[in-house]
């Protein structure tokens, strides 16, 4: 038989090849035709596409060639893909600053919690509007689509945040954001694909709502569930601005506005035309790139085991438009 | 039957035999249920709603009520909805403020921008990988191009900052190319490319997803038919492949045009400087400057409730006329 391997050869279609394609590679069937013309395209196509990732990863390269470069071949502009007077003194003078690690575990705290919160609180309305008997269940859908549209407006939000008395504590970053309206809609969306006989069963069997959900519905949404924490995970990790607006203690800050502060900070130094000050803004050009390539690192950990969570992630949220 | 003490929360002792007995009696008159009715039997799902209504009511249609100190005398301090009514005064003193209008124009100028590359391009990059034959380099690729978007804003900020100063890999291209070095971020001309191309860059993989999606829900039959018919590739996409994703193009083309006011806020505020102004300074940014440098609320929030309005507004519009002439919509 045909093995089914990545030749670009199409045989007659026979059934492994079918389920090949199947598996992900797309519409072979095409590639019958190979006129000149087409060949050309396929390597012009492999230079675009080559080019792409050249452009997606230089930014990366050249962050990580900075912060371990010697600042007087970053200040002469000879810092490209390879670090030139390879050193790593920077990187002992961001882990010592106790700051950034405060910050540092500030992130990590706030993301847990805020993780935490928002699963329970979406996990529970999205089961709910999974049920179609539900009466209200439009107006509740209602309720929470309208958000996405519109919103009260950054001023509204501050006012409200702070005579809550929210500013400078873990509950102004955590609890705006708590649900995700479209986190909201892909959970609801998986939960309406749920068998309901299962749950019907589970009804027979003596549990109430609550049971079900924790003991029927919830072990069979781990991949959901898995995708939505790593949704909001991210979304929280990544957050800046609600800490920049309502902190203002320094070690209270996530490491996202300690980074942030940083390169302001030297953007400001260049605006008043510090050139006589180079030593300085200089000095920082290695700190800032050693600042970025810390921040980004747990990122691009993860990133290769988590990515096809987030991939199938946005395609349950597509399925229900 | 009507008496008014079944109202609140029923006994549990109702639950467990409900399905049962219960569910196939009622679900033939299930239209014709009585709130009282629901609630009694979905009062355990009804409960589990009550936080997430609560964070809904709090934190996203308060501050949509608090909008009102827009048109009310706001203190510091003072209460969430203001002082005392000013009438439009807030609304006539920003429609008369030349700087409203600039930032206005450059609003729409980003956003257009934005929207004309950030569009078309995930559907070009999503049609070239459709046609890479070979797996595993298709795979990387995307893995690749989908990794931008996973960085905080922050951080993409920053990287710009590194590749656009004077010492950077962008400068020493100009070098290279004899010029002088270029101060990137400190001159209003380049800003809007700077905001495009990075926009670009975090944005145009993760695009392709959806697109993506699509591409493989074509029916091959559609394929073949078009060959025997004697259609080169180039006739092929633009017949089959183009028509076949374009609900997927349509929805996110409104969904993008909902937030075309709404121009990235964040980034701007990372990337931006008082030299740039001229073309960096968009709605979203000024009200942020307006309420929390010169501490006036009030217009800060005349200026949002605006913005919001027209966002809501385009996208309204461009559900509806997408519904029209193409007949794909949101809702």
């Amino acid at each position: 038989m045909v093995t089914v391997d990545s030749s670009t050869v199409e045989p007659e279609t026979t059934d492994p090849e079918r389920a090949a394609e199947r598996l992900g590679r797309p519409r072979r069937r095409r590639g019958i035709q190979t006129t000149r013309g087409y060949r050309v395209f396929q390597v012009v196509n492999a230079i675009v596409l080559t080019g792409v990732v050249v452009v997606t990863l230089y930014p990366f390269l050249n962050i990580v060639a900075r912060s371990l470069s010697d600042e007087a071949y970053i200040i002469a502009g000879r810092v490209t893909l390879w670090p030139r007077g390879f050193n790593v003194d920077t990187y002992g003078l961001v882990m010592r600053d106790s700051l950034f690690w405060t910050n540092y575990r500030n992130t990590v705290v706030y993301t847990v919690v805020a993780t935490a919160i928002a699963m329970v609180l979406t996990t529970c309305f999205a089961y709910v509007l999974s049920k179609h008997h539900l009466k209200g269940r439009t107006a509740l859908i209602g309720i929470a689509v309208f958000t996405m549209f519109f919103n009260g407006g950054l001023i509204p939000n501050y006012v409200l945040i702070s005579s809550l008395g929210m500013t400078n504590t873990i509950w102004a970053i955590v609890l705006p954001n708590a649900i995700s309206v479209f986190n909201l809609l892909v959970m609801k969306a998986f939960f309406e694909s749920l068998p309901v006989e299962l749950e019907e069963a589970a009804a027979v069997d003596g549990l109430n709502t609550y049971g079900i959900l924790l003991r029927v519905v919830l072990p069979l949404s781990k991949a959901v569930i898995a995708t939505m924490v790593l949704f909001y995970a991210v979304s929280f990790w990544n957050s800046w601005f609600s800490a920049f607006l309502y902190m203002d203690r320094q070690d209270l800050l996530p490491v996202t506005v300690y980074l942030r502060n940083l390169i302001a900070g030297a953007v400001g130094a260049e605006n008043v035309g510090a050139i006589n000050e180079a030593n300085e803004v200089q000095a920082e050009a290695t700190l800032k790139a050693v600042t970025i390539v810390l921040t980004t690192l747990p990122i691009l950990l993860v990133y290769p085991f988590v990515q096809r969570y987030f991939v199938s992630g946005v395609m349950l949220g597509a399925v229900k438009g | 039957m009507s008496a008014p003490s079944t109202a609140g929360p029923p006994p549990v002792t109702v639950d467990p035999d409900r399905p049962a007995s219960g569910a196939p009696r009622r679900r033939s008159r299930k239209h014709r249920r009585t709130w009282r009715q629901a609630i009694r039997r979905d009062w355990q799902l009804y409960s589990l709603a009550i936080l997430p209504l609560l964070f809904f009511l709090v934190f996203r249609y308060l501050p949509m009520l608090g909008n009102v100190i827009a048109f009310r005398r706001f203190q510091p301090g003072g209460s969430v909805f203001g002082e005392y009514w000013v009438g439009l005064r807030y609304v006539k003193m920003f429609l008369s403020d030349p700087t409203f209008w600039e930032v206005f124009t450059n609003t729409l100028v980003l956003g257009t921008l934005t929207l004309i590359v950030c569009f078309p391009l995930p559907v070009i990059l999503a049609l070239l990988l459709n046609e890479v034959r070979t797996r595993r380099l298709k795979r990387f690729v995307q893995s690749v191009s989908y990794l931008p978007h996973f960085l905080s804003i922050v951080i993409v900020a920053a990287m710009v900052m590194q590749l656009l100063s004077t010492d950077g890999t962008m400068n020493q291209l100009v070098k290279a190319t004899g010029g002088d070095a270029i101060p990137f971020l400190q001159q209003p001309e380049w800003f809007r490319t700077i905001y495009v191309s990075s926009e670009v860059w975090q944005t145009v993989g993760w695009g392709t997803i959806l697109y993506l999606a699509a591409l493989t829900t074509i029916d091959d039959n559609l394929y073949e038919a078009a060959r025997i018919d004697g259609a080169n590739r180039w006739r092929q996409t633009w017949h089959i492949t183009l028509p076949g994703i374009r609900p997927t193009m349509v929805t996110l083309l409104i969904l993008n045009i909902g937030t075309f006011m709404a121009v990235g806020f964040e980034k701007i505020l990372l990337l931006y400087n008082p030299l740039t102004y001229p073309t960096a300074d968009v709605i979203s940014t000024y009200l942020f400057r307006m309420a929390f440098q010169s501490s006036n609320f009030s217009y800060a929030a005349a200026i949002g409730l605006f913005e919001a309005l027209i966002g809501l507004a385009l996208i309204l519009s461009a559900n509806a006329i997408s519904r029209r002439t193409v007949g794909t919509s949101l809702w």
